[in-house]
């Protein structure tokens, strides 16, 4: 990018004589500046610091690998962003009238939340169930109840993303069958499972099986969308969790993209061809509080991911180097202190994403650091969305930050560390042996309890938090999931289970049991047993019999 | 506290909430403030926390939740405390838990609250000045 010759005499000078003389008089707030990460920031950024860069092979152009500068060749001048809050809670009733809320406002996609016991596939009556029932997002026990989730909701139009995870195939398997019922064919269906069960280990937390089972169920997914659902993203590799639990920015990138290339290489392992099943992956990040960081991480994600895709898996399609992600804000920088102020954190995390080229974003509400959000609060942060899209113009040109000598710079140095870190996870035998012997766990903690130091020792300003405290009193309403919502439930799944054809059920679970035991796909089996009602709860059992059950590490 | 004997403690995750970045936090700000903090892990019934406290023989029980079950949860972990003759343990919570229930949450027996942003030192403190040992 730089090749002037006089230019590091030229900085040097700058630095001797400007700089010195403006310090002595006026010292500058820190000695060292980090990023949020800790990531060392300098002064000023010349083309010195991005001298190496070449621009056609590291940079290219929007659409084209390695797709620094964006998957999309107009960017969003075609079309903005897919605005899609994460939402759902309570009975399937409820949930579908938020979802009706959140179109007519102008929604353009639906992210299902899923409450635990759904997640971690128990019916609404297992006794580990009790007290969460509907509380953080929708409980889903049969087919019925996802009849009723997705009512008058036109499948064939609508993209739905379903943060589900360790059971993700029973649910999909749940949306074929309500979307053959408003007759929808499967491959017309567009939306995402999450499924990323490695990063559940890691951080999140709703595992099920144990690791090889897990992967069988991701493969089973793979091969079966390959063959009838090309619309549907298969998985969403996701880094969000791993910040949410308090990592830095390039283990971010790491340990997703680690985690993406155990996926990758799992479905090789079980005769997949890369291009028959990469285009269909998906990612998803988390956008934090520092500004231009989290930019660079997006572009350094997706530059990375594109050369691992062709250099160590040799995909020949473009399209199967192509990062799309979803992005969510950091809902661990909300503050329960002066929750107003979270709409500010909330649109500058918004605005970074953008900038970064994200696909589809969730904006966060200002209450959710105190319970649900309300609809008030869910109608502000999508008019956050709105407002970064049709009013501030950062989308009417592509990348545009591309070419600023930090963020070059920055973007090549999250790159590298990150590639470090995947090579040191490939030394230990990839993903799942880092995970199995805690080694990811552990480095996402030691970075969570040094950012808390920082913030106890007021190293590091939380507004509201460690400094420009106020005394004040909550002043919120609050969503309240209705304590009636459990019990009712619980009488619909008891009625279901009075009302369906129970030997209908038990051959289903039964086929199901055998081909578990087998090595058949998995998938037609799923989809044959929850279209004649049998339960979550019902079908995790069977596999739960079969595959027994994940054991976290001890750290 | 005046004795020298070391403050056992027990941080629990009852329910599904796989939430535990501030749990561990808070663990290792116990063990470098000098306690004996053991760990239950995720998805504990509020059957298996008090087990774990009896068998340990802890002074103190941290409960964390961020899913919105600590209703349910909690009282009933207080419940099972006082049917085993147990009112000796001091039991705090933490998570995302709006003000609103916090007086029945302490009308049922938990001592206190600590909400998001809590500095690490205020859990410290408020442990060793009102631990029973």
């Amino acid at each position: 990018m730089g090749d002037n010759k006089t230019l590091p005499a030229a900085v040097k000078r700058w630095d001797e004589n400007t700089v010195a003389k403006t310090i002595g008089k006026f010292p500058e707030r820190e000695e060292t500046f980090l990023t949020i990460s800790g990531v060392p920031v300098n002064r000023l950024y010349t083309p010195l610091d991005s001298k190496d860069l070449d621009y056609e092979k590291d940079l290219g152009f929007p659409g084209e690998y390695p797709f620094t500068r964006g998957i999309q060749p107009t960017g969003y001048r075609g079309r903005l962003w897919t605005m899609r809050q994460y939402s759902g809670f309570a009975t399937a009733k409820e949930s579908n009238e938020r979802f009706h809320f959140l179109l007519d406002q102008g929604q353009t996609g639906l992210s299902v939340a899923f409450d635990l016991p759904t997640q971690i596939g128990y019916d609404s009556d297992h006794p580990l169930a009790l007290g969460e029932v509907g509380k953080v997002g929708v409980a889903i026990d049969s087919l019925a109840d996802m009849e009723i989730l997705f009512d008058n909701i036109p499948l064939d139009k609508v993209s739905t993303s379903m943060t589900i995870n360790a059971d993700a195939v029973v649910l999909l398997a749940m949306y074929i069958a309500v979307a053959e019922k408003q007759g929808v064919s499967m491959d017309k269906l567009r939306g995402t499972i999450q499924g990323d069960i490695l990063k559940e280990y890691v951080a999140r937390g709703t595992y099920i099986f144990p690791l090889s089972p897990s992967m069988r169920l991701i493969t089973d997914t793979f091969k079966f969308c390959s063959e009838k659902m090309p619309l549907w993203n298969t998985i969403s590799i996701s880094g969000y969790h791993i910040r949410e639990a308090g990592s830095t920015a390039t283990q971010e990138v790491a340990f997703t993209l680690a985690n993406g290339i155990a996926y990758v290489q799992a479905a090789i392992d079980v005769g997949l061809d890369v291009d028959a099943f990469a285009s269909r992956l998906s990612f998803f990040f988390g956008s934090h509080s520092d500004f231009l960081e989290e930019i660079c991480k997006f572009r350094a994600a997706r530059r990375l991911w594109a050369r691992i895709m062709r250099e160590r898996f040799k995909a020949k399609k473009d399209s199967s180097c192509r990062m799309r992600f979803h992005t969510q804000t950091a809902g661990c920088t909300l503050t329960a202190q002066q929750p107003d102020n979270n709409i500010v954190r909330v649109t500058l995390q918004a605005l970074q994403a953008v900038l970064g080229g994200t696909q589809s974003l969730h904006t966060n509400s200002r209450d959710e650091a105190l319970s649900l959000p309300t609809e008030e609060s869910v109608q502000i942060a999508l008019r956050t969305q709105q407002i970064i899209g049709h009013e501030s113009g950062v989308g009417d040109t592509v990348d545009p930050l591309a070419g600023s000598y930090y963020i070059e710079s920055l973007t090549n140095e999250i790159e590298n560390k990150a590639m470090e870190y995947i090579q040191k996870i490939d030394g230990m035998g990839g993903a799942p042996a880092a995970i199995e012997n805690g080694y990811i766990q552990r480095e996402i903690h030691e970075a969570a309890y040094s950012f808390q130091k920082s913030v106890d020792s007021n190293e590091r300003v939380v507004v509201g938090v460690n400094k420009f405290q106020v005394d004040e009193e909550q002043k919120f309403d609050y969503l309240r999931v209705n304590p009636e919502s459990e019990l009712e439930q619980i009488e619909q799944l008891n009625n279901l289970r009075k009302s369906r054809d129970d030997d209908k059920v038990q051959t289903a679970l039964h086929d199901l049991r055998l081909g578990a035991e087998g090595e058949t796909n998995l998938v037609p089996l799923i989809i044959e047993a929850v279209k004649v009602y049998a339960t979550l709860g019902e079908i995790c059992g069977v596999l739960r019999d079969v595959f027994g059950e994940y054991k976290a590490t001890d750290l | 506290m005046s004795s020298s004997k070391k403050i056992r403690v027990l941080v629990a995750k009852p329910g599904l909430d796989g939430h535990d970045r501030g749990v561990k936090i808070v663990a290792r700000a116990l063990r470098d403030a000098g306690m004996e903090v053991i760990y239950t892990g995720l998805r504990q019934t509020p059957e298996m926390v008090v087990r774990a406290a009896l068998d340990e023989g802890v002074h103190c029980i941290g409960l964390s939740i961020l899913s919105g079950a600590h209703n349910a949860l909690f009282p009933k972990i207080m419940e099972l405390l006082k049917a085993e003759g147990v009112s000796d343990i001091l039991v705090v919570g933490g998570g995302i838990i709006p003000e609103d229930d916090i007086p029945d949450l302490k009308k049922a027996g938990i001592s206190e609250i600590f909400g998001p942003g809590t500095p690490l030192d205020v859990i410290v403190e408020y442990i060793k000045t009102n631990v029973k040992l």
